[in-house]
């Protein structure tokens, strides 16, 4: 399982560097949209750093539908999915890989959005470890929801649409909790985090696990 | 049909690489075979021919466990696909129309994945691309810049590759140059003398006559008549 993961890591990262799909197209929507907001809240400083952790994961959420979209339409062409099926790649591995390399991308994206809340929207960043460990959670969860979903839409005729609208409602509690755990980086003490790290280490657990579980069925489905 | 019943009264079930009988098979929850009835023993080659329509690729995706089976007797390297083709897995290569193969790639970084999910090493990469005539420059060329032959050469080369039990070739001398299709019948030779078993479709009866050890014709979902053929491809050295 493991060295089928890595494999399709390697596989899909090395697409991404062939093609910059995320870094010419994903990565300005979501710098765009992070920019956008900042409109929307007009120049007032304390505003803007208040709702910096938010806004920032709204665009990391925009750009997840994007990497597992492209992720899902590279396994869509030219009889690749029954070729690897027929080759006998371990379902669960190439779940694990393409939620791994969708963790690489939306994590880099993460790290310059980060930047921009930061320079731009002049969010306070007092405790980093809080930041890193609630990103590496939260993305894990994204990646994970987002590659099951992904795989499960893939067949339909309007995937595009339909992810969004089966992913979002599910991803709630990952928004919120990274949101609080940003909120809470920004200022040095009195926030408790526990809770909302927790929710985020649970998520990403629970649908890691369903997808290995699941993924080879909804291959087969397809 | 006649020669499908004597091959499965002469031939010991163990030495059946496929044994179709009454099949009727499945895409999603419309039928693509109706009743087809085929076998072939192991190490020949099974040619199948027919219009368009006929159901040829739907037998071929059968035999690769891709159609679920609603009815009949269905087996394949001795595994019942009534049961599921997951058993299938590894053992079944599918040569068809699509390459199987990522557009972003390079022939050689697709087969270096391939290589890596199938457990084969570097140096049978290079003897895959070598087996298809593709060069270096065309290896490292991303698939979706090279040419309908080049595609179709890289797309072999996997099988190659993998050199499964059960090779399924859907028309594998289309869209190929006559030297691509020598080509293709070196490795048909070859994938037999290695002790796998063929099975293509072909639009070309006469040469499906000559290649074949016997050939099938089909229409409307089932196969209408099977004849021997003169078994040519393993004159090809």
């Amino acid at each position: 399982m493991f060295r089928d993961a890595w494999a399709i890591l390697v596989k899909d990262l090395r697409i991404e560097l062939r093609t910059r799909v995320g870094l010419w197209q994903v990565l300005p929507f979501a710098a765009i949209s992070l920019i956008l907001f900042s409109f929307a809240l007009g120049p007032k400083a304390s505003t803007l750093a208040h709702g910096a952790a938010g806004m920032t994961w709204v665009g990391v959420l925009f750009a997840t539908f994007l990497v597992v979209g492209r992720s899902q339409s590279l396994e869509m062409g030219t009889g690749v999915s029954e070729a690897q099926r027929l080759a006998g790649v371990d379902p669960a591995g190439m779940f694990l890989g393409k939620a791994a390399a969708v963790f690489v991308q939306l994590l880099a994206i993460e790290a310059l959005l980060g930047l921009g809340a930061k320079l731009l929207l002049h969010m306070p960043i007092e405790r980093l470890w809080l930041l890193v460990a609630s990103s590496v959670l939260a993305t894990i969860g994204l990646a994970a929801v987002g590659t099951l979903y992904g795989a499960i839409v893939a067949g339909a005729r309007a995937r595009e649409t339909l992810l969004p609208m089966l992913v979002l409602p599910v991803l709630v509690p990952v928004l919120i909790s990274a949101v609080k755990c940003w909120q809470a980086a920004s200022v040095s003490k009195g926030l408790a985090i526990g809770e909302w790290l927790s929710i985020l280490a649970t998520f990403a657990v629970v649908y890691l696990a369903a997808g290995i579980i699941l993924y080879g069925q909804v291959q087969e489905s397809q | 049909m006649k020669m499908s019943q004597d091959l499965r009264q002469n031939i010991p079930p163990s030495d059946l690489a496929f044994n179709f009988v009454d099949v009727v098979a499945l895409d999603g929850q419309f039928p693509v075979l109706a009743g087809a009835t085929l076998c072939g023993a192991k190490g020949t080659l099974t040619a199948v021919i027919g219009g368009n329509g006929a159901g040829k690729t739907s037998l071929l995706r059968t035999l690769a466990g891709l159609n679920a089976t609603s009815r009949g007797t269905a087996q394949v390297l001795g595994c019942d696909l009534n049961l599921g083709g997951g058993q299938l897995v590894g053992r079944v290569g599918l040569f068809g129309h699509n390459t199987g193969l990522y557009d972003e790639l390079s022939p050689r970084d697709n087969l270096r994945f391939l290589a890596k999910v199938t457990r084969n090493s570097k140096r049978a990469v290079d003897e895959a691309l070598a087996a298809v005539d593709l060069n270096s420059r065309v290896a490292s060329t991303p698939l979706s810049r090279l040419s309908a032959g080049q595609r179709r050469r890289a797309g072999l080369s996997a099988m190659v590759l993998r050199s499964p039990e059960l090779w399924l070739l859907d028309e594998p001398h289309a869209s190929l140059d006559p030297a691509a299709k020598v080509l293709v019948d070196h490795l048909v030779a070859g994938a037999l003398r290695a002790g796998s078993t063929v099975v293509l479709t072909s639009h070309e009866p006469e040469l499906a006559f000559f290649m074949a050890d016997q050939v099938a014709e089909m229409a409307g979902g089932v196969v209408t008549k099977i004849t021997r053929g003169q078994g040519g491809i393993s004159d090809v050295s």
